[in-house]
């Protein structure tokens, strides 16, 4: 039994399995402490090695990534302002549309609104993309908007964690996203059969109510932050000066 | 050190030692992303991918590694491979990426594939390391997918989104939500338990008459 004290005492000799007893396979040689700077180097050296792996990974993968997210965001626009002919992109910058972002800010991040104009060159709506936090996690919504006649065009869920069965039918029951088009500003939700026709109301989803309040409550957020700046602006005016929308970017307010 | 055969080395993990079945280790995934057989199929994907790479490296460089910083160094190998893994699903399965979410970030605390490297691929040669990752990480594989295809089942009636029984089934919700993954793990674990008690009272019945003609020999308990 002479080994086992001097095992318990060097905790860095690992005693192999079934090395243990008197008899069995010898215990491994011990080891000689490591110089600090060998260590301090091999980690070092290991860590260089994997950065510069993940930044060749990276830079394969990133123009994969936005191009997708640049595609989920074309596709969300044409679909909630009803297949406009051409889009423009305008950033939200002192309480006024401006063609470029405020200096300094990115264009990725900078607040904004896709205006979808017809084949006459006529505006649609604009298309606004709104967050907050629903029952899971933030709820990221996209909808079109019209300031002239103050009615949603339609409504998409961008992004959501909401409860699978429950709060995901914020986008997968489809009588309630259609419930959002047409509907005048501000929305109201009402519980299904409760309503009493008005053109307001929206129809919430039974066993999802935070959900749905919560979609419901962006776009009126959204609307009434936005409202002042959309009906100052005359997008007919400047949609001449315009240089059109190319590669719509991330929406702005999605901080992930 | 117990010796086993190459072949050992490569089946343990599918079955017998089973990483989530008999280990209970990596059960953060199983529990969280088996709700539909693709998320559970994907995480198995990456899990895997994240387990053979680290094996690898490990066992390639493990004169290399210094003994008292190992652990840091498993851990870096880790991590990049989870990053890799997780910029490549995002590139190419955007949608699915999307679902599993921080769990393959997390992949790097799974304690099995730490495991492995620490009791296995720090101390052998490289190839029985890659058999021994691949049979792990084929195991890990087959639990995530019982329990993927369980959950999916009853819980959508459907398997990969392809609907199974028609508009007359009413899905059983609660097992695609989180308590479902724990009632599956029980229903899974209990079966297996079972199964294993089963085969072990089998043996010890067939032993039987060998133990009373020689009474001498030491009876396998």
């Amino acid at each position: 039994m002479k080994e086992l004290p001097q095992v318990a005492d060097d905790p860095r000799a690992e005693p192999e399995p079934g090395g243990g007893p008197p008899g069995g396979p010898p215990q491994p040689p011990e080891r000689p402490p490591t110089s600090s700077a060998r260590l301090i180097t091999t980690l070092a050296t290991a860590g260089a090695l994997a950065g510069l792996v993940i930044v060749l990974v990276f830079g394969w993968a990133n123009p994969r990534i936005q191009a997708y997210r640049a595609m989920v965001l074309r596709e969300a626009i044409q679909e909630v302002l009803h297949s406009p002919e051409s889009v423009q992109t305008w950033y939200v910058v002192d309480g006024a549309l401006s063609e470029t972002p405020a200096a300094g800010a990115d264009t990725i991040t900078a607040e904004k609104v896709h205006l979808g104009m017809d084949g006459d060159g006529q505006p649609i709506g604009y298309a606004i993309t709104g967050q907050e936090p629903g029952f899971q996690d933030f709820i990221l919504v996209i909808f079109g908007y019209d300031p002239d006649a103050g009615r949603v065009l339609a409504m998409k869920v961008l992004e959501s964690k909401e409860t699978p069965g429950l709060g995901d039918k914020i986008y997968k029951d489809s009588a309630f996203v259609a419930g959002f088009e047409q509907a005048a500003s501000p929305l109201e939700g009402v519980k299904i059969g409760a309503g009493t026709g008005s053109e307001n109301e929206v129809d919430m989803i039974t066993g999802a109510t935070i959900s749905s309040r919560t979609v419901i409550g962006i776009i009126n957020h959204r609307i009434e932050a936005l409202e002042p700046v959309l009906s100052s602006a005359d997008p007919t005016a400047s949609a001449a000066s315009a240089t059109g929308a190319s590669g719509a970017p991330k929406p702005g307010e999605s901080g992930s | 050190m117990r010796t086993t055969t190459p072949t050992q080395d490569l089946v343990r993990g599918i079955w017998k030692e089973n990483p989530v079945l008999v280990q209970l280790l990596g059960l953060c995934p199983a529990l969280a992303v088996t709700n539909t057989v693709a998320n559970s199929l994907a995480m198995g994907i990456a899990t895997f991918f994240v387990l053979v790479g680290s094996s690898l490296l490990v066992s390639m460089f493990k004169k290399v590694i210094p003994h008292e910083v190992r652990i840091s160094a498993y851990i870096l190998i880790i991590a990049t491979f989870v990053t890799i893994a997780d910029l490549v699903l995002a590139a190419v399965v955007p949608l699915i990426h999307k679902e599993l979410g921080a769990f393959i970030a997390l992949i790097v605390v799974n304690c099995m594939i730490l495991g492995r490297q620490e009791a296995f691929a720090s101390k052998r040669p490289i190839g029985r390391s890659m058999l021994d990752a691949v049979g792990t990480g084929t195991g890990f594989m087959i639990a995530m997918l019982m329990m993927g295809t369980f959950r999916e089942v009853l819980g959508n009636g459907s398997i990969l989104g392809i609907s199974l029984f028609g508009d007359g089934f009413e899905p059983w919700v609660i097992f695609i939500l989180p308590p479902g993954g724990f009632l599956t793990l029980g229903f899974i674990l209990l079966v297996f338990g079972w199964w294993q008690e089963r085969k072990s009272e089998s043996i010890r019945v067939r032993q039987w008459p060998h133990g009373v003609a020689t009474p001498s020999r030491e009876e396998a308990a």
